[in-house]
């Protein structure tokens, strides 16, 4: 099997594997990452969504061979309790959650925004959540949440 | 001397578990160990509860280790559902700690040489005049809680708990927001092999033909396994378990049994069934009054898919007669009493134990496929397989919430008052839950090839809120009623409980007639709710949900407001909502305000949080959900054909919490979502005029009512 490569939460990573495994069976597999969460496998739900090169992914179908040479962000990448990212903070803060399954998906979509808008509106918030779902009805304050991180960067 | 008084009753969880060390134990690092019997599924269940032991046994909240339920383990509290948990698993921690506490303080006096009444208790240490002190740990040794609870303590009062009432912040929630494992699809033992079922798209399916050539040739393939129409894969990795589970889908074909009902006649079809007839409630007027006016109205829901973001998953090993399952069940012991029927084993030989799953709005595939992993695992002895499925599965095969045709009859007296009502159910019983018959209800149980009968779904007893009938007695003050239920002795679309039962849909009915009166006598659809309410806590929410709502404000161009009410089982949570809705190229809930009393809020967030996601959850079923199929197969398997509320259509939400805590606190997962259908349904005919009686309120059906009404 081929060599592949790429950055993940800032290590230099290699695998062997497939090129066509999807990059979430790479992460919660031999990479034993599990942050990532499967909901569906056709990108349609977005808990697994990751950041490669700065934009928000859905690691389901995305397959390892178009990831290689980049540069991957997952969930546990984000920040650790030590030093947590503003958006981990923020969740905590505001409790912005019910079961969360689907909360390493939404984090790292709101991430992909804050690194290209720091002061979203509520609504840009929203639309850029659009793709993740979220069955508990804990939008609002995700929402919020997402709001109160950005605040923070600005401030910071 | 004066006479002891009679020891009160116990609650019932504690009443069925009375041994004491069955929910809480000192543990020599200065832990409090407290079991319960109810399960975390995304609700913030065991933070409550802890608060609620550390409030009682006077310790710092950190120091209370939650235990994760098990069969052997953990009380038996049936199943965690019907928003009951800390209604039930609560009182009793409650009253346990307080029987504790008592027993540790008399020994603490005793070895002091204090009289109890002079020690204090600070973060489990209890101290004395003198200087004396010593601690729960201290004296755990000492003192056996294998002994059964007596009631013969009194709880705190409201005044005297310092963490009720308190927005903690949840356990559970850091291990989530750093990505550490903490479902049960994050944990992989060492070695865990990886299983895969195959189901056909049709349901109750017949496997007629099977080729297994491609599946066999599928790298890291361990075994297949076949028995009757049960069909599954076991591998190596998961990768592998995907690529043989594709292939063997291909090699399969089936045939179907049962058809399925036209989606397009179901409120129709639903009432042209075979059905077992029960009168739910009947009351006579004190004084009769002619009706001179009769108003009939029928109203419908379609199935509702739990649609939980995780498909389920579980995992099973066997070990000679013995099997071990982790599953994210809400009921272990019920769960176990199934596998039991299944596997004709005694009931000992099977440990089943919980572990988190997405969150949970009722019985969906957890137990299922639970099943499916034991009979998969049976097949590599000694082996943990691990079997998830797959998002089409999810979606086709879980249990889905009973579709609904309700009619209401009210007759009006020559004032246009009402002085009847007729309220009338048909549809499928609303629980098929494992662990309550003598047959299993496990799906695959009826695939096996000596297979055990389908269990067609039935409903609750009325006096534990009851299943079709929930909420079909009126809060309000009508002279007369009566409800019948017809339960279909028939299921081609597989049902069991999802959030609220029959409730959504009987309020949704109730509340729909009441606006529709209230409109026709010109009366304020609150003012004339109150005019029928006479019991103060019904009336506060409905008060209090206006007053926030700035009940009603000026009329503006396609924008409607709407009231909707109810107390959830009749004993529940009380609950009103107002919902603001704007019709224009769609339909879209603006805004939803809330108000709920649950007596004592142990955490009122966590109450907050409850209400916010089930007013959310409501206006997704509302507005956009209805399982779909043709007449063979369920064609709503994947989010594209069974869309959900998305984070730009979402409403924002209110919530004013009414807090009581004098009052026995009741849940609150599901209070709202029977007065927010009403609530939009009414707001919708308040902006254009026209009523739709059937759910989902689309666009399409708003076109369609209104070129009917014009």
């Amino acid at each position: 099997m081929p060599t592949l490569r790429f950055r993940l939460n800032g290590v230099e990573t290699e695998i062997d594997a497939d090129p066509d495994t999807p990059l979430l069976t790479a992460l919660r597999g031999p990479l034993g990452l599990t942050g990532s969460h499967f909901g569906c496998g056709s990108g349609e739900c977005g808990a697994c969504m990751v950041l490669v090169d700065d934009h928000a992914l859905m690691s389901c179908d995305t397959p390892l061979w178009s990831v290689a040479g980049k540069t991957i962000t997952t969930v546990e990448g984000l920040g650790t309790e030590q030093q947590p990212h503003a958006l981990q903070r923020a969740f905590i803060a505001g409790q912005a959650m019910q079961c969360g399954y689907c909360l390493s998906g939404i984090m790292m979509s709101a991430a992909a925004l804050l690194k290209r808008n720091t002061d979203p509106t509520s609504a840009e918030v929203k639309a850029a959540l659009d793709r993740n779902l979220c069955r508990c009805g804990s939008h609002n304050r995700m929402v919020r949440a997402v709001l109160r991180a950005a605040a923070e960067m600005r401030a910071s | 001397m004066t006479t002891k008084p009679a020891a009160p009753s116990l609650p019932p969880s504690l009443a069925a578990n009375p041994k004491l060390s069955s929910w809480i134990n000192f543990a020599a690092d200065g832990k409090v160990i407290v079991s319960s019997g109810k399960v975390e599924i995304g609700q913030g269940i065991v933070t409550a509860l802890a608060q609620i032991a550390a409030d009682e046994l006077d310790v710092d909240i950190a120091r209370v280790q939650m235990v994760r339920t098990s069969t052997p383990a953990s009380p038996n509290e049936g199943v965690t559902s019907g928003s009951l948990s800390v209604q039930h698993s609560g009182r009793a921690i409650r009253f346990a700690c307080a029987e504790i506490r008592q027993i540790f303080l008399d020994a603490a006096a005793e070895r002091l040489g204090v009289a109890p009444d002079v020690l204090t208790i600070t973060d489990g240490t209890m101290a004395g005049p003198g200087n004396v002190s010593t601690s729960y740990w201290e004296l755990a040794s000492e003192i056996s809680l294998d002994r059964d609870a007596t009631g013969g303590a009194q709880p705190k009062s409201s005044a005297q708990r310092t963490l009720a009432g308190h927005s903690l912040p949840r356990f559970d929630i850091p291990d989530k927001v750093f990505g550490r494992p903490r479902f049960i699809h994050d944990s992989l033992p060492p070695g865990t092999l990886h299983g895969r079922v195959v189901r056909a798209e049709l349901p109750q399916a017949t496997l007629v033909e099977l080729n297994e050539e491609r599946a066999r040739k599928a790298e890291g393939l361990i075994t297949i396994v076949r028995d009757g129409n049960f069909l599954g894969i076991v591998c190596e990795t998961e990768a592998a378990a995907e690529a043989a589970v594709t292939a063997l889908r291909k090699g399969a074909k089936w045939s179907s049994r049962e058809p399925l009902p036209d989606e397009d006649d179901l409120a129709d079809w639903l009432k042209r069934q075979p059905a077992t007839s029960a009168v739910i409630a009947s009351k006579e007027a004190a004084t009769p009054v002619a009706v001179t006016r009769t108003i009939k109205r029928q109203y419908h829901r379609p199935y509702i898919a739990h649609g939980s973001i995780a498909p389920s998953c579980a995992m099973a090993q066997w070990d000679e007669n013995c099997l071990r399952v982790w599953t994210h069940s809400q009921g272990v012991y019920n769960l176990r009493s199934d596998l039991a029927l299944v596997f004709r084993l005694p009931r000992e030989n099977i440990l089943v134990e919980h572990m988190e799953g997405a969150g949970c709005y009722g019985h969906n595939g957890a137990d299922d496929v639970a099943l499916d992993a034991a009979l998969l695992a049976k097949a590599t002895p000694g082996r943990t397989v691990r079997v998830q499925w797959s998002r089409a599965d999810e979606m086709s095969h879980a249990p889905f919430g009973a579709a609904m045709a309700i009619e209401i009859e009210a007759g009006l007296d020559a004032n246009g008052e009402i002085a009847s009502w007729r309220h009338t159910i048909w549809g499928n019983g609303h629980t098929a839950r494992p662990g309550r018959a003598d047959q299993p209800t496990l799906l695959a149980a009826s695939e096996l090839a000596t297979p055990f009968p389908r269990a067609i779904s039935v409903d609750p007893p009325s006096a534990g809120g009851g299943g079709s009938d929930r909420n079909s007695i009126p809060l309000y003050d009508f002279p007369a009623w009566h409800i019948e239920a017809h339960r279909l002795t028939v299921m081609p679309v597989r049902t069991s409980a999802l959030r609220t039962l029959g409730a959504q849909g009987n309020t949704f009915a109730i509340e729909s007639v009441l606006d529709e009166l209230a409109f026709e006598r010109g009366e304020d659809p609150v003012a004339f709710r109150l005019r029928h309410l006479s019991d103060p806590r019904s009336r506060d929410v409905v008060e209090a949900a206006a007053r926030r709502a700035g009940w009603k404000p000026p009329k503006q161009d396609d924008v409607g407001y709407g009231i909707g009410f109810s107390r959830y089982k009749t004993t529940g949570a009380y609950c009103a909502a107002v919902a603001e809705v704007e019709v224009g190229e769609d339909i879209r809930v603006r805004k939803l305000t809330l108000a709920v009393d649950v007596g004592e809020a142990i955490n009122p967030d966590g109450v907050v949080n409850q209400i916010e996601g089930g007013a959310i959850q409501a206006t997704s079923w509302v507005l956009k959900e209805r399982v779909r199929f043709d007449k063979t197969r369920i064609t709503s398997n994947s989010w594209t054909e069974y869309p959900i509320l998305r984070f730009s259509e979402v409403p924002d939400v209110e919530v004013e919490v009414i807090s009581r805590p004098e009052i026995d606190p009741v849940g609150a997962g599901e209070a709202a979502h029977g007065p927010v259908t009403a609530a939009i349904a009414n707001a919708v005919f308040d902006a254009l005029g026209v009523r739709l009686r059937s759910l989902p309120i689309t666009r399409e059906r708003l076109i369609a009512a209104m070129e009917l009404s014009s």
